[in-house]
């Protein structure tokens, strides 16, 4: 397939594993931040593949994952309230909150449809005027256009029972506050590719100014993955610490000035609660005021309930990079993806289910 | 009368007389269906195959087939995975009131040519409309027998390391077909669902070699999950490369954009077979005389070693294990 197979390429991909041998002499501790890194290091193999003085961590960048329980229990608890659709990404209907999940309260009457794109959520809003539909806004800077682009496009028909959950996180903060936390030691970042094809590179500069971190965007290909990894080997050995880019053919140093017009119009940032690494300043994203009558969280009453965390879970200390999946009592043994304790399992993109489904290896 | 199925349809009544008469008869018509006894009464001797399946696809209609075709063809290679040749089904619908007739004669006529290509006879049927909400639209019951020839012994137990994993072809065509259709995600492709009958090949198959130990159709959770179950059953491990697995540009390109592994998205005319090594390639290249199978490959080997288990040889050299699916990747494609 044009485009994919190019970037699977096994003898090129030999050719940048045999450089990185050669060159990596100084141990190296490199965190992927993206759930798409993590998915592609283990679906392919890279991690057998890599010199032992290399080892790949896995970060917080799986918006699923780093929803909080309190968040999660309001999405559950909007969707209960009669004459209410809420509209979501199918990887949130498994998560469970604090006593229960989307897909259990869809199970028990509520109007819980999946969609692909913010634009169906909206055309269900059309197609049932009698009813309040409610977009569930979880995603980092990757999806937060495609939300403002549909209040925008609301507002312009005059669609008056469309409503946006914002959950919405930003990255660069997130990834400072791991670093001041000091918990965990790194050598560099794979800096993530798609949030990055929105805003840039530059955002990533005070990772290598002001902690002297190697930085690299990457995509998610074995080949991306691979090519991240060299340069970011190449400038430890170097003893730089600057921002590159291997994924050119996605990310602009200035990132997609026209999506980031839209979010700015929008939204403005906000302090937001990350699962296991707690209230982010500036990491979230909140409506504007003249946005307002759009925030599902303003518009309808409703109680969340307390909230609770499953016991022996450790989904926090895995976004954080302190432990790994399998260092988890749970995993594999109580959490499976069929019967998920912690988020972390449910996303296609989390930690834990990747681990699950392409972490073992044999000979 | 109306062009709409009405609950008098499924009544016993008058209005149920007429619709089988008119719709199922005409289009089956076999000396053991219009008799209209209670049950089909027949002969046979051997060893018979039995199974049966239930159809709830949605959409009902989707590109390459449509519910009837797939009620068909899934039921005929269950009974062609046992070595069997495929002989007759039952055929129950389950409509919900309004289903338009012109619907339910297009799948009617889907399935009288999936059975004539079998070559298999609808022997006996019912037929019950239920209120609006009570199904979605159309819901197919098949089961069938067949005939297991003498010397043939198919099972999932019987794969012995050292045998060759042949895949009749391209995977993920039928449940990314039938994904492209669903409300809320079209997207257009010249994808067609390959649902076919697979007992022509598998007979011509057997013509070909008597060491075709296990044969299983890789329907719901893709070749992974077929792969995983035979090892399980027959207490060896299988191991594939990812680079033999054919699979279409459409069905790729679609898996990349919606997060999916073709490795666990459902086909319907697809079959994996464990075949003796020495015979392996004589089945294969008979394989890909037929039309169904023209795309075969060997894709892997049984093996001692770590019995239970899938792995697989991923592109770039590095092995993996691969597991069955796990949760709900597409909700109801057959």
């Amino acid at each position: 397939m044009k485009f994919v197979d190019e970037y699977r390429r096994s003898d090129l991909a030999q050719g940048l594993l045999r450089r990185i041998h050669q060159n990596s002499t100084r141990k190296a501790r490199f965190m992927e931040f993206c759930g798409g890194h993590t998915v592609s290091i283990l679906k392919h193999g890279i991690r057998q593949l890599l010199p032992p003085t290399i080892e790949m961590l896995s970060g917080p960048g799986c918006p699923v994952c780093v929803t909080d329980n309190s968040d999660l229990d309001k999405a559950i608890a909007l969707a209960k309230l009669p004459g209410i659709i809420l509209t979501t990404f199918g990887d949130m209907l498994k998560v469970p909150g604090s006593r229960s999940s989307l897909q259990e309260v869809k199970a028990d009457g509520a109007n819980v449809r999946i969609v692909y794109s913010t634009m169906d959520a909206l055309q269900i809003a059309r197609g049932n005027p009698a009813m309040s539909v409610v977009f569930l806004g979880i995603g980092f800077e990757t999806t937060a256009p495609t939300v403002a682009a549909s209040i925008l496009q609301a507002e312009q028909e005059e669609i008056k029972n469309y409503y946006v959950l914002c959950l919405h996180k930003l990255c660069p903060p997130v990834i400072k506050a791991l670093l001041d936390s000091g918990e965990v030691k790194l050598s560099g970042l794979i800096c993530p590719g798609h949030v990055s094809a929105i805003i840039g590179s530059k955002p990533w500069e005070f990772i290598a100014r002001d902690y002297g971190l190697p930085c690299v965007v990457s995509g998610f290909e074995p080949l991306d993955v691979l090519q991240g990894i060299d340069m970011l080997v190449a400038q430890i050995e170097s003893g730089e610490a600057k921002v590159e880019i291997a994924y050119r053919r996605g990310v602009h140093p200035e990132g997609n000035c026209a999506a980031l017009k839209l979010v700015d119009k929008v939204f403005e940032a906000c302090p937001a609660r990350w699962r296991g690494i707690g209230v982010v300043p500036n990491s979230g994203l909140k409506f504007r005021r003249e946005f307002e009558r759009f925030d599902a969280e303003l518009a309808f009453e409703f109680d969340p309930g307390p909230t609770s965390e499953a016991k022996g879970c450790i989904c926090g200390d895995i976004l954080r990079g302190v432990k790994t999946p399998p260092e988890c009592k749970l995993f594999a043994k109580v959490c499976t993806p069929e019967r998920p304790i912690g988020p972390c399992m449910v996303s296609s993109e989390g930690s834990c289910a990747a681990h699950f489904l392409y972490g073992a290896t044999y000979e | 009368m109306s062009d709409k199925i009405l609950l008098a349809h499924g009544s016993g009544g008058k209005l149920a007389h007429e619709l089988v008469e008119r719709s199922f008869l005409q289009a089956f018509s076999n000396p053991l269906l219009t008799r209209l006894d209670d049950s089909a009464t027949f002969d046979f001797s051997g060893r018979l195959a039995f199974t049966t399946d239930s159809y709830v696809v949605n959409p009902i209609f989707f590109p390459g087939g449509d519910i009837g075709k797939l009620a068909v063809c899934g039921t005929v290679n269950d009974l062609a995975m046992a070595g069997a040749i495929p002989l007759y089904l039952s055929l129950s619908f389950i409509i919900e009131e309004g289903l338009s007739q012109e619907d339910l004669t297009q799948i009617v006529s889907s399935v009288q040519k999936a059975a004539k290509e079998a070559e298999v006879q609808i022997i006996t049927g019912d037929t019950k409309v239920v209120n609006r909400e009570s199904a979605d639209r159309l819901f197919i019951n098949t089961a069938g027998v067949g005939i297991v020839p003498e010397g043939v012994d198919i099972s999932g137990h019987n794969a012995k390391p050292g045998d060759k994993v042949i895949l009749s072809g391209t995977i993920g065509d039928h449940g990314i077909a039938v994904l492209s259709q669903r409300e809320g995600l079209s997207f257009s492709t010249q994808l067609q669902s390959d649902c076919a009958p697979l007992g022509k090949l598998v007979a011509e198959m057997l013509e070909i070699s008597h060491q075709i130990h296990c044969l299983r159709d890789p329907t719901r959770g893709g070749l992974a999950t077929s792969l995983n179950e035979l090892a399980t059953q027959s207490k060896v491990g299988i191991k594939i490369e990812e680079e033999k697995i054919p699979v279409r540009e459409e069905v790729s390109a679609a898996c990349e954009m919606l997060g999916f592994d073709p490795l666990y998205v459902a086909n319907e005319g697809k079959l994996v077979a464990i075949v003796a090594h020495e015979d392996a390639e004589a089945v294969l290249n008979k394989m890909r005389q037929n039309i169904y199978g023209k795309n075969a490959a060997i894709i892997g080997e049984v093996r001692q070693k770590h019995p239970d288990r899938v792995v697989m040889r991923t592109g770039l050299g590095a092995s993996r294990i691969v597991d069955m699916l796990v949760g709900d990747l597409l909700p109801r494609i057959c």
